[in-house]
């Protein structure tokens, strides 16, 4: 391997956040013209590699060579400028803006936008036929699917003129089709000589696309592999350190009456669309039922209803005796005193309050709880006492009630969220993204409970864009595409083409020709 | 010390105190630049509010307004809501206060007058909180500008009041007739003279224990019952609010409602304790004076005490600078408070890295 044909070398590459060791001593060379995977696990350090790259952080130390240039960046600007794109995992698109103007954003030239704005034409037109990147020009970035939208991040790069692309978790957000779809146009830009970097945690995609591999665990790069030469339990092990268990052992189900029955179920989300019609489904007691689906096909609002957040705009839902319709509305305090527990998709924002207290994020939802209000008063010493042993029973480090939330790393929060809704003994649960941006240690501990919750009768519904959580958790599946239910099959006979044809509602082919959401 | 605790301290005292010691500084160079010694305003401002009976009662006595007011702004501030309606709620609550104070029964006992007259107050500041709080909760008109318009409302609503119906006949300036003798509220120098201590008058009087409990009043309702997690969670992140089945537009409604409730209270020191009838301007600067104490004060009832003390002080001293000096009138204490809430609110963090990196740096990084 000559000198010339190193994309980017980084050397002793290090970083602190405080008395986190973000980056310890990262090596990392990518050849020119080459997909290059790196792994591991969320907080390995992956996301603040590439973001020192993309020059939104500067290292401690450590050298960094783009092109054989010697490479300090202070601004994403000085990156674009070296032939460095990045694809954020969310899209920076302005989404009333369209595909044109999100592309000149940022480089607009003079005064008068017209200009540009035909050049932008000409070269965008090159650009597509070249690298197979088809794109309509004007429409507004918000009527695209998702997949499409990522194009427009890709064109972009492309258009600054960058040699090599970096890419975070780009299939998190994409159907099975999509992805293929997506590496369809990593194969013709690598042709063209464009160097790509795929940050992922899918050892699938790492298989079946890269050239090269390498690892990051807890802030160090700990190997570096050709893909050829290696194989997914070798990275897993790398990954985490030691050896796991991808598939969590699981008894039969014992499926009981159901619990939750829904009928032609119509929702709309806050901005008053509908994104949810025609779904009907039940959910028994000692089941756990997976509803799958790409990002944005309605589980999430239909998550929401379930859990009295949002009304129902038509339709029925029996749960625990009660029949919720249009007009008979519950909110989210009556359902839970109903026995309906409900860890929402986004916990961040809803799940706890970041700026409380974890005593008082364990609180969240049931501060009018008997045994810690006398009369006027809410006893603290309870909420406190209350909060360790339910720390206690999820093993939350640092086991501390009085810490702030958002020092909590965020498998730390999401079992204290767990623990909250575990420990009620609910008899439904309603869990959205169970384990997102977790460490694999605690995915497999939360998966774990997940299922001792099923074993002991509960019902359970589960929504997860991870597929691969679906199938190893549910005793039923349940696939959602564009607010309708697409598709139902046995846990047992699931398996990821059949979900992902599903999921793309494979029928409705003519969306994916011009790339528009009906 | 843990690393916690370092920053609690730092946030809740040393960075308030630095501001507020940078906004004194900047008020020493402003008193150069005016020709002014600034040792010499310092000595006369720290005297005047400090030194002697009169002054200090003085001084207490615009404490007491300011206490008030703040504590109107940190709890609506608690439920993520800036109310900046305090000077209307306040003379809208005075109106309230008024009323009945100046048409019950004369012969009434005042443990019965002074408690509905104290009453009249919170429901007027609370009623007129409650129109800005439907329009945020229900039709989403920001509550800034909406507070603000009620400002001008209260101010032409109280000139009609007082102009055409509380005006006495025959009277030519804009003020309502005395309120009945069972209304007032004792002066703290005649208190003390029951007793057998002589204090110089001032206008200091028992609104200043009204003050002090209302200000454990809203330390217990916020961090002691579950209506004030309900307003702090909705503050702090409404969607997590919702999840946690609390409705945020009752909150809204609720909290603005104990919010103008409480600037509603400044009629009782002023109406009731002092003047003994409602006229024009009673409440004149105290509203916006409680946006400033809020935040200096960091929306903590022990906080807003201190920092009401400390406009009390700037109010009481700054007069005393009028009067002895030449070349200051009593705008320098609108300067003063200026730029306390430039340091206090707009440069709140000024300091915060310096303090953090020196004080509670991070174990393990060096």
């Amino acid at each position: 391997m000559t000198e010339s044909n190193i994309a980017i070398e980084l050397i002793n590459v290090d970083k602190h956040f405080g008395a986190v060791h973000a980056n310890d001593k990262v090596n990392l060379s990518v050849k020119s013209g080459t997909i290059h995977g790196i792994v591991g696990e969320n907080g390995a350090g992956k996301s603040t590699l590439m973001s020192i790259l993309y020059g939104f952080y500067q290292a401690d130390s450590g050298e960094i060579k783009v092109f054989n240039k010697e490479f300090r960046a202070t601004s994403s600007k000085q990156s674009i400028e070296a032939g460095i794109g990045m694809v954020h995992q969310h899209f920076m698109l302005v989404d009333n803006f369209t595909v044109l103007e999100n592309v000149v954003l940022g480089s607009e030239g003079g005064a008068l936008i017209t200009e540009s704005l035909s050049k932008a034409r000409i070269e965008l037109k090159r650009l597509a036929n070249e690298y197979g990147l088809e794109v309509e020009l004007d429409i507004a970035v918000e009527e695209l699917s998702v997949g499409m939208q990522q194009r427009v991040e890709i064109l972009k790069g492309l258009y600054k003129g960058a040699k090599v692309l970096i890419l975070d978790e780009p299939t998190g957000v994409l159907t099975p089709q999509e992805s293929d779809e997506l590496f369809r146009i990593f194969e013709a830009l690598k042709k063209q000589g464009v160097t790509i970097i795929l940050i992922t945690h899918k050892l699938r995609e790492i298989m079946s696309i890269t050239d090269h591999v390498s690892v990051m665990r807890a802030g160090k790069m700990v190997a570096h592999r050709e893909t050829s030469q290696t194989n997914p339990e070798e990275l897993a092990e790398l990954m985490i350190g030691r050896k796991v268990l991808l598939n969590i052992k699981k008894s039969k189900a014992k499926i009981g009456n159901p619990v939750l029955v829904a009928k032609n179920l119509e929702i709309e989300n806050e901005q008053g669309l509908k994104r949810v019609s025609n779904v009907s489904f039940e959910a028994c007691s000692g089941e756990i039922l997976g509803i799958a689906g790409v990002t944005g096909n309605g589980q999430g609002t239909l998550l929401k209803a379930l859990a009295g957040i949002l009304p129902i705009s038509s339709g029925t839902i029996e749960i625990m005796g009660e029949t919720i319709t249009s007009k008979n509305t519950l909110n989210p305090e009556q359902l839970r005193n109903l026995g309906v527990a409900h860890v929402p998709e986004d916990r961040q924002r809803m799940g706890m309050i970041s700026e409380f207290t974890a005593s008082e994020t364990a609180l969240l939802g049931y501060h009018n709880d008997k045994n810690i209000n006398q009369g006027v008063w809410l006893k603290r010493a309870s909420v406190k006492a209350n909060c360790e042993s339910i720390m206690e029973a999820f093993d939350v480090r640092p086991n501390n009630p009085n810490l702030m939330s958002s020092n909590f790393s965020g498998g730390n929060q999401q079992k204290l969220i767990l623990a909250r809704e575990f420990e009620r003994d609910p008899d439904v649960l309603i869990i959205g993204q169970p384990t997102r941006g977790v460490d694999i240690g605690a995915i497999e501990f939360i998966r774990k409970r997940i299922i001792d919750m099923r074993d002991a009768g509960k019902a359970i519904i589960l929504i997860s864009v991870e597929l691969e959580e679906i199938m190893s958790l549910s005793d039923r599946i349940v696939v959602m595409c564009d607010g309708e239910i697409t598709g139902t099959v046995n846990g047992t006979d699931a398996d990821e083409a059949t979900l992902g044809m599903m999921m793309a509602n494979a029928l409705e082919s003519e969306d994916e020709l011009t790339g528009v959401k009906s | 010390m843990t690393r916690e605790r370092r920053l609690s301290w730092i946030n809740g005292f040393l960075l308030p105190f630095l501001n507020v010691l940078t906004a004194f500084i900047a008020t020493a160079i402003v008193f150069v630049l005016i020709g002014v010694d600034p040792i010499k305003a310092t000595k006369i401002l720290i005297y005047g509010a400090l030194g002697y009976d009169e002054g200090l009662g003085y001084t207490l006595y615009y404490a007491t307004n300011f206490v008030f007011t703040g504590l109107a702004v940190a709890v609506a501030f608690h439920a993520g809501l800036f109310n900046i309606g305090g000077e209307g709620q306040a003379y809208v609550g005075g109106l309230g206060t008024a009323l009945v104070a100046l048409y019950l029964n004369p012969a009434m006992s005042a443990w019965i007058v002074i408690p509905l007259a104290i009453s009249g107050g919170l429901l007027f500041g609370a009623l007129w909180a409650i129109i800005p709080a439907y329009l945020q909760a229900y039709r989403g008109s920001h509550i800034v500008i909406t507070t603000i318009m009620f400002n001008f409302l209260a101010s032409a609503l109280m000139v009609y009041v007082l102009v055409n119906v509380l005006r006495e006949v025959g009277e030519m300036s804009p003020e309502s007739a005395d309120f009945i003798k069972a209304s007032w509220l004792p002066f703290v120098h005649d208190v003390f003279a029951s007793f057998g201590y002589k204090i110089a008058k001032s206008p200091l009087n028992l609104s200043i224990l009204v003050a002090l409990f209302f200000s454990g009043l809203v330390w217990f309702f916020l961090w002691h019952t579950r209506w004030g997690f309900a307003i702090r969670a909705v503050g702090k992140s409404n969607d997590a609010a919702v999840y946690g089945g609390i409705n945020p537009k009752k909150i809204i409604i609720v909290t603005m409602c104990i919010s103008g409730a409480l600037a509603g209270l400044v009629g009782i020191n002023e109406l009731m304790g002092v003047q003994h009838r409602l006229f024009l301007n009673f409440n004149y600067g105290y509203g916006f004076g409680g946006i400033a104490v809020a935040l200096m004060g960091r929306n903590h009832p022990v906080g807003i005490l201190i920092a009401a003390f400390l406009f009390g002080i700037l109010y009481q001293g700054g007069a005393e600078l009028d009067f002895e000096l030449q070349n200051v009138s009593r705008d320098i204490v609108v300067v003063m408070q200026g730029l306390v809430i430039l340091f206090c609110g707009g440069l709140e963090y000024l300091y915060r890295p310096i303090l953090i990196r020196f004080l509670a740096p991070i174990e393990g990084a060096e």
